[in-house]
């Protein structure tokens, strides 16, 4: 006799929510305690910090509605059980953060010098930017306007940089060494593969150096070292200073990104620039030096990436940017022990400087991918 | 036909042209510095020399583990404190991160959802924040910590308050030498056992049970010594007298500090790198292996970790030379490393700035190639040999 075999079960499902869910956190007996787990404490803590960040917290009006002008009036200091955070040392800083000591009749020239730079770097970013060409031009002499308009002169009020602080310092330090460094760090990156035995070995030298020892000591250099190396009657102020130690640092790191780049173009791209009878420069500066920076491009963001935060080091050497901007304000007696709203606030700014950097590392990763192939074209 | 006489379009010429005149510019370059500092130090009555070394340095350190010092002891004496206390953190700095990192990047490759999305914002946050901002945030959460009288107790003997953690110190009492030596040759044993093994598994294919006899010897056998002995080692437990703890041993808030920042930060980064290493191993490996019927956890040690290895050290290593740089940020909440005691204490009070920074520099050189000298050996060892 034919037995009907017993029909099998149903596959379990792998579509929809509940197949969704089965796939992704109950997948097996492991899995789901695992991800109970993480639920439990998700649920105990994001309500917790949504509430203390944004629900119960202060942003001009304490729960009374009065506007708060010190700590006490806090409705954390108020009610320490309901009380969250404190947002009004923020705004009332507001202006610090952004620009530190600037004379506020003046401050018209940070501003008008944050949205150049704006204009100046965003068509470098993209570059299917309309009218890119021209827009670059004024990149090129952006740091020349910016450092007039800042500094002052061409009847500009002067403004010294020690007014200088919070963002303002934070941006100054970031973009300069950056912009210096990168061509610092090609002609490093070009000396160290040299030919030529005394430069490579300098050059080897400087940049091992440089990556050997912390920031802070270079610093320090700067700090302590370098007015004693200047003769007499010059005199470099605490940022320049500084600018020489940050630059210095960051080109030993750009120049073996950019190494890297030049190491990944095929030997065929050397021979055949000089085979059609270019000098070393023109090899360097027509065929080479393109195709490895553009390669080198997102290894370039993410060092940037580093110097960026790094800028926080300068607080060590006595320089307010964000971060001395911010102890500078918990140091202020009426508004002690607001320590977690400042430096939410100042890893906020960062983050979002960062993050969006590195999004754009992620974003020019793919598109070398899908672009051209090197060296097969 | 070009002219003998034009000696700059000859290659050989120019080349020892250039290097001519950069060695010239260079030397010129460092005349003229080391002039202006001359003259710059005698102007302002700064005495040149290593003398102030052996001078006594008047402060305190509140945190030197390993030496016990006093403020009469000499700035050479500050030097050593600050190389040992950047070790220290560097090291626990080291392991922690990797095995955080490992952790991690794990975890971000698993199958579970909600994991991998929460430690992925962990490596966002992390890595996007500057690491001062998360020493000084974790330092101020530290000292935020309840004061020594009301502090937190575990067990009666581990006490955590805004000074740091209390903890009972070990007695080494005569005769725990021969329970350290014990444990000593027990790990060199194990290591010549492994090897043996190995190599008899090599030749013959019979297995060894390595990891349970190093077990026994590292822990079982100094563990009968030491009761053989008599015990050979007590406890100084903390006792709170007056204001605050005496006896026992403490974790000073600065140290966590640094030691949680840089952790966390660091982690976050080899997190990153040992999941690029694990993706670069490719899936047809992993098919491979499950086709042989290799059990899973078998699948990741004996696969596909040797194979991610060889992506992950190199980056590794850049990050253990960042995290021992990165000690350097100790300064900013007192943790009395080289930069923190020798390079700003002593530098401030000596004003010797040339010589103090230069050993400083000198020293995390020193410590920064010793780093890459060992993992360089580390990375040849697992890299692909071909038979």
């Amino acid at each position: 006799m034919n037995e009907i075999t017993e029909s099998r079960k149903p596959p379990v499902a792998t579509t929809g929510i509940l197949g969704w869910l089965r796939m992704n956190l109950f997948s097996n007996w492991i899995n789901s305690l695992i991800s109970l787990f993480v639920l439990y404490i998700l649920i105990q803590f994001v309500p917790w910090i949504l509430n203390w960040t944004i629900f119960a917290a202060d942003f001009k009006y304490n729960f009374n509605g009065e506007q708060i002008i010190n700590r006490e009036m806090c409705s954390r200091v108020l009610d320490p059980e309901n009380g969250g955070a404190c947002w009004a040392i923020i705004y009332v800083r507001f202006y610090q953060f952004m620009y530190g000591f600037y004379p506020r009749d003046e401050v018209w020239r940070v501003n008008l010098s944050y949205a150049m730079l704006v204009v100046a770097v965003v068509p470098l970013l993209f570059d299917k930017f309309p009218f890119r060409k021209h827009f670059l031009k004024f990149t090129y002499i952006f740091p020349i306007i910016a450092f007039f308009l800042l500094n002052g002169g061409f009847g500009l009020e002067s403004v010294s940089t020690n007014k200088w602080g919070g963002l303002l310092v934070t941006l100054v330090l970031g973009c300069t060494g950056i912009a210096l460094a990168f061509p610092l760090g090609i002609v490093l990156a070009l000396g160290r593969r040299s030919n030529l035995p005394v430069i490579s070995t300098m050059c080897t030298l400087f940049i091992e150096f440089i990556r050997g020892v912390p920031l802070i000591t270079l610093l320090f250099f700067g700090m302590v070292m370098l007015p004693l190396f200047l003769p007499e009657g010059v005199n470099m102020d605490g940022l320049a200073r500084v600018l020489v130690a940050v630059t210095l640092f960051q080109s030993a790191y750009m120049a073996e990104v950019i190494r890297g780049g030049l190491q990944a173009i095929p030997q065929g791209q050397y021979e055949a620039a000089r085979s059609i009878g270019l000098s070393y420069w023109q090899m360097n500066m027509k065929v080479v030096l393109p195709q490895a920076i553009r390669i080198s491009i997102p290894s370039i963001v993410n060092t940037s990436i580093g110097l960026f935060k790094d800028t926080t080091l300068v607080i060590i050497v006595g320089l307010l940017d964000l971060l001395g901007i911010g102890r500078g304000a918990l140091a202020d007696t009426t508004w002690l022990g607001l320590a977690y709203e400042v430096y939410f606030f100042v890893s906020l700014v960062f983050f979002i400087f960062t993050f969006a950097m590195s999004r754009y590392s992620l974003y020019l990763e793919k598109k070398l991918k899908t672009g051209i192939n090197m060296g097969a074209d | 036909m070009r002219s003998k006489l034009n000696f700059f379009s000859d290659e050989k010429f120019r080349s020892i042209f250039f290097q001519t005149l950069v060695i010239g510019l260079f030397a010129l370059g460092i005349f003229f510095i080391v002039q202006t500092t001359a003259y710059n130090l005698e102007k302002r009555n700064i005495a040149t020399g290593w003398r102030f070394l052996t001078d006594p340095a008047g402060f305190d350190i509140s945190f030197s583990p390993f030496i016990d010092f006093k403020s009469t002891d000499t700035h050479l004496d500050v030097y050593f404190v600050g190389v040992l206390n950047t070790l220290l953190v560097s090291v626990c700095g080291c392991i922690a991160a990797t095995i955080l990192g490992f952790l991690v990047g794990i975890i971000r490759l698993s199958s579970n959802w909600l994991l991998v999305r929460v430690a992925y914002i962990y490596v966002e946050f992390t890595r996007n924040v500057p690491l001062l901002l998360q020493i000084i945030l974790w330092y101020s959460i530290l000292i935020q910590l309840p004061r020594v009288k009301q502090s937190l107790e575990f067990l009666d003997v581990f006490f955590i308050s805004n000074r740091g953690i209390y903890s009972p110190r070990p007695v080494f009492e005569t005769g725990f030498s021969y329970v350290f030596i014990s444990i000593i040759l027990a790990f060199i044993s194990s290591f010549f056992i492994r090897r043996w093994a190995k190599k008899r598994q090599d030749d013959t294919g019979k297995q060894f049970p390595v990891l349970s006899s190093a077990f026994g010897l590292i822990i079982i056998v100094p563990l009968i010594l030491y009761f053989i002995i008599g015990s050979p080692l007590s406890f100084d437990y903390p006792a709170l007298k007056g204001f605050n703890f005496k006896g026992g041993m403490v974790i000073r808030p600065e140290f966590i500090a640094m030691f949680l920042a840089l952790t966390i930060y660091t982690a976050a980064f080899i997190s990153e790198t040992v999941r690029s290493g694990i993706l670069s191993v490719t899936k047809g490996q992993r098919e491979a292996s499950a086709s042989l019927g290799l059990k899973k956890s078998w699948i990741m040690r004996l696969i596909i970790i040797p194979q991610a290895l060889r992506v992950i050290v190199p980056p590794l290593t850049s990050q253990y030379l960042n995290l021992t740089k990165n000690s350097s940020l100790g300064i900013a909440v007192g943790y009395a490393d080289l930069v923190h005691g020798f390079g700003g204490i002593s530098l401030n009070q000596t004003g010797q700035a040339i010589e103090c920074m230069v050993i400083v520099m000198a020293t995390y050189l020193t410590i920064s190639l010793t780093i890459s000298v060992f993992m360089n050996i580390y990375n040849r060892s697992i890299q692909f040999k071909e038979k």
